[in-house]
């Protein structure tokens, strides 16, 4: 298991720690394989389209605390796209019963040329103080950027000392989008943050023990509160860390039984930092998605608990209320092919729900793998999981949004519908008039009542194909003919 | 130095990025860190045009190319996008990594150059200017690098029945192509063809071309775009006539085509005066019929209607619409704030025009980037009546707060879509009044 280190301001990148490649062209089986034995290697492009960064990733997980600010220390442009979290905090905030959602507070150190040259420290520490003055937030978050970064600025330092100054804890992380290509790594910069300045230790109890509270952290994003209702039947709440998390709530993290992660690429590092760290026991098996996993992760968070039999209760309601109707989803979807487009996590989680929904993944993009994740090796591997499951998955691409290999591969492919998670990759799928689906709230495929809801959803996507229909009749391509005719992976380089 | 910022209301160098992407079949090809693309996205939203977005070639800088410099990867991207997308013209934009470093780009545009490919380069490095100011380095490199090659063809000033014009930043101004399009039917009117260059019905990289073939130029901006206007001057000995800001509505509206009309007379073009003032008697009767049908609305609504407005946007748009909604609509503009960090040595030209607007009243008016700043502001005023906010998306929470209307009119705009609406012209007043009201009679649930 990779050590996590938190006395390091920084956090290493995933390439370095975790392995993690972006290139790869194959089969699923062929990845895992290769993953287990550890002759995985990254394969570069010699052609590129614009990637996402990590600066963005960390301020997704630090925006949407709900009693912080954030500072990006870069120019202005560098936390241009953070007025997305804002929205996305105001419109969420009821499924977690917030009923009146603060504004979110984002701040650019608006590095200028001056700074470049001179030194951004100062500026920095002024723009701390002012944010405090202005806001009194109860943490005050610093992302980095590249210009922060190659200018060598002394971010853990500033912190530190307007920390002692202010009063509140001033979180350096560190997310500069050209330290790696795999952008979640800002994920792990701003749990590692997190971790750094704002859990506590747990209170102990006159033998010592750590005293645990019947809390389960759930390490997500800000998708509907579908935990409560499982952990609530073990007498257990759930902490939903980071979005609507507070810096109380957050502190407290480390007194938990245990965390749980809706995407293994998400929460991996900070369940990791929380077992390793504090004793919170890391749920191993990949999330609920499909029968099996559901089953799974079912049981193993029963055997967790001291309570086996309330999971078996749990699974035979689910099953008693739901296999019917899943029954009926897939007699209608059997045959059908799909091509799944998503971050490494949960794609492998769509793919299991293609699975189990009869439907035939034809290949999948996934935006980076990783070998092995923080938490632990075979357990805890989706894809793994995905393909003992369900079978293999061929034309299984490594491919960090990379746009001229996935319409290439569409082109060829022609599924009968896609599956997006990120915003940009649906546009594609309905440009070629294939049924494109994308599903914002990770939950909502969870369990069996997930299965219903995507099996539903991909019924009604497959159905009204209309809009597709009359889009890839008059869609322009700025694609050359030339390309479309070469095979996918041209300017995937050789290992 | 200068201060930090709070909800920026514009992005730096590189998101003139966008710039590119409005040129029919034109390509960005970022030379940059691997997030640039993706925050002009995020910030923009809806987009991408031909080849922007995640379509839009980049480098990705790793910490190799920090090391070692980036030129062998841009040379290899640049090389790959002519086998795989099919463009126009291609802009290199170097962002703060490259910019940092070192690279001579320059080096690379040479071979392909050398070869005949249309591609130009500009550097866009975030921590030197914001997309206000790049959007007009952005064009004149596209002038000097590729529109000045084909200056044999359009020699300067050979077509006396052309103009170029520059106005709205795309996509900054959301409004920017039904802006373009109303700009370009107004000085039809004056029996020119006029050169908007950006937008899909514009005439991509031909019109270009004919840049320095137009008779004037005409800049419609109280600062952003001067340096292109300046610089075809003393390039082609083109001469502008400047518009300091937003014309929407009947008043403003005629105002510009009178100014432009005076001017075009100055340089000895016969402009039709019989033809312009029909059109002028025409469009302002039409508008008025509207303005006369909605009076009683405005007057008599019982229920409440708003009657003073913060508005947070460019310079442009805050003369505009200040000028427009006091006289046109009836509503008081009070403290406004010009959030596009307008450069110090225009500020008193901006504020003396928006002095100008009323001989009986006030209005301040604070030049500040730091919106938050504005928003803070905004809360400790107290004015009698209902009020208005016009801004951008961060601003629906303070309406809330202050339980004002909202209309949301400038980026970034996560509440609202527009596509080819113009605020504008004639049509674009009234269409200004439709999209207030609409947002006020949406509260009587």
């Amino acid at each position: 298991m990779p050590e996590v280190n938190l006395s390091l301001p920084a956090v290493a990148v995933r390439e370095i720690r975790l392995n993690t490649i972006t290139g790869f062209e194959g089969t699923a089986e062929e990845l895992v394989t290769q993953s287990r034995c550890g002759t995985i290697q990254e394969r570069k492009r010699s052609f590129s389209q614009c990637l996402g960064c990590s600066t963005s990733n960390a301020a997704c997980m630090v925006t949407l605390v709900q009693d912080g600010a954030v500072i990006s220390h870069g120019p202005v442009g560098c936390s241009t796209c953070l007025h997305e979290f804002a929205f996305t905090y105001r419109v969420n905030a009821p499924l977690r019963g917030i009923t009146k959602p603060t504004a979110r507070h984002v701040y650019t150190t608006n590095l200028t040329e001056d700074e470049t040259v001179f030194g951004g420290n100062e500026k920095l520490a002024a723009t701390i103080r002012g944010v405090f003055e202005r806001d009194h937030p109860n943490v005050i978050f610093i992302i980095t950027t590249c210009a922060s970064g190659i200018i060598g600025d002394d971010v853990e330092g500033v912190a530190d000392a307007v920390e002692e100054e202010i009063g509140i804890p001033v979180v350096a992380i560190f997310c500069e989008g050209f330290r790696s290509k795999v952008w979640t790594t800002g994920f792990d910069a701003g749990y590692h943050g997190i971790a750094r300045k704002i859990i506590k230790p747990p209170a102990l109890d006159a033998e010592g023990n750590a005293i645990r509270r019947p809390v389960i952290n759930v390490i997500n994003f800000w998708g509907s509160d579908i935990f409560s209702a499982w952990f609530n039947r073990f007498g257990i709440e759930a902490n939903y860390i980071t979005p609507y998390s507070t810096v109380d709530s957050l502190a407290h993290a480390s007194e938990a039984i245990a965390s749980v992660q809706a995407c293994s690429t998400l929460g991996s590092y900070m369940s990791s930092v929380l077992e390793q760290e504090y004793g919170v026991k890391a749920i191993r098996t990949s999330p609920p998605y499909g029968v099996p996993a559901t089953d799974r992760w079912l049981r193993e968070l029963g055997e967790l608990l001291g309570k086996p039999e309330v999971a078996e209760q749990i699974i035979a309601e689910e099953r008693e209320k739901y296999l019917s109707r899943i029954e009926e989803l897939r007699a209608q979807l059997v045959g059908k092919t799909a091509y799944v487009t998503a971050g490494a996590g949960h794609g492998h989680s769509l793919l299991a729900l293609l699975g189990e929904l009869g439907l035939k993944a034809q290949g999948a993009a996934i935006f980076h793998h990783d070998p092995i994740n923080d938490i632990e090796a075979d357990e805890s591997d989706a894809l793994a999981h995905t393909v003992r499951d369900y079978g293999n998955v061929p034309n299984f691409n490594v491919c960090n949004k990379q746009e001229f290999e996935l319409v290439n591969m569409l082109t060829r492919i022609r599924p009968d519908i896609l599956l997006a998670r990120h915003g940009g990759m649906t546009l594609w799928g309905a440009k070629l008039g294939i049924p494109s689906l994308l599903i914002g709230d990770e939950h909502y495929g969870m369990g069996y009542s997930g299965l219903v809801n995507y099996g539903e959803r991909i019924l009604e996507t497959l159905e009204n194909d209309e809009f597709v229909k009359n889009l890839e009749r008059h869609a322009i391509n700025p694609y050359t003919k030339w390309w479309l005719d070469q095979p996918t992976f041209t300017f995937l380089g050789a290992n | 130095m200068s201060s930090f910022i709070e909800q920026e209301r514009y992005t730096c160098a590189i998101g003139a990025l966008q710039s590119v992407v409005a040129i029919p079949r034109a390509v960005p090809i970022l030379h940059s860190g691997p997030g640039c693309g993706t925050m002009v996205q995020g910030f923009f939203e809806r987009s991408t045009g031909y080849a922007g977005g995640y379509t839009s070639p980049c480098t990705n800088f790793s910490e190799t190319e920090v090391v070692f410099g980036g030129i062998e990867r841009l040379r290899s991207i640049v090389e790959n996008t002519y086998k795989i997308l099919d463009t126009d013209l291609q802009v290199i934009l170097t962002g703060c990594t490259s910019d940092i470093v070192g690279d001579d780009v320059g080096s690379v545009v040479g071979e392909f150059t050398a070869l005949g490919k249309p591609l130009v380069y500009v550097e866009t490095a975030g921590f030197k200017s914001n997309n206000f100011v790049a959007h007009a380095n952005v064009v004149n490199a596209i002038i000097d690098q590729f529109v000045d090659k084909f200056v044999e063809d359009f020699l300067p000033r050979s077509d006396l029945g052309l103009v170029n014009l520059f106005a709205s930043v795309p996509y900054q101004d959301p409004f920017w192509k039904g802006n373009l399009l109303e700009y370009r039917r107004l000085l039809e009117v004056l029996g020119f063809k006029v050169n908007i260059l950006f937008g899909p019905l514009s005439g991509g990289v031909e019109e270009w071309k004919s840049i320095p073939a137009a008779r004037f130029n005409v800049l419609v901006s109280p600062w952003y775009g001067l340096p292109i206007v300046e610089h075809l001057e003393e390039k082609y000995g083109q001469p502008f006539v400047q518009f300091p800001y937003t014309p929407i509505g009947a008043n403003e509206t005629t105002r510009f085509l009178l100014a432009v009309a005076a001017f075009a007379r100055e340089q000895g073009v016969e402009v039709d005066e019989q033809h312009l003032k029909d059109f002028i008697i025409r469009e302002e009767y039409a508008y008025y019929e509207e303005i006369d049908n909605l009076a009683t609305f405005l007057l008599e609504f019982r229920y409440g209607l708003p009657s003073y407005v913060h508005i947070l946007h460019d310079a442009g748009y805050v003369l505009g619409l200040s000028k427009f909604l006091l006289h046109e609509v009836g509503i008081v503009p009070k403290e406004q704030f010009i959030v596009d960090n307008t450069p110090e040595e225009f500020q008193e030209s901006v504020a003396a025009n928006l002095a100008a607007t009323s001989d009986k009243r006030t209005i301040p008016v604070t030049f500040d980037p730091d919106a938050g700043a504005a928003q803070n502001a905004i809360r400790s005023i107290e004015h009698s009546g209902r009020g208005l906010i016009i801004g951008s998306g961060w601003d629906k929470e303070l309406a809330k707060e202050k339980d004002c209307d909202f209309l949301s009119a400038s980026a970034p705009s996560p509440y609202r879509l527009v596509l080819t609406t113009n605020y504008v012209g004639y049509s674009g007043g009234l269409r200004v009044i439709e999209d207030i009201y609409d947002v006020v009679l949406a509260t009587y649930a």
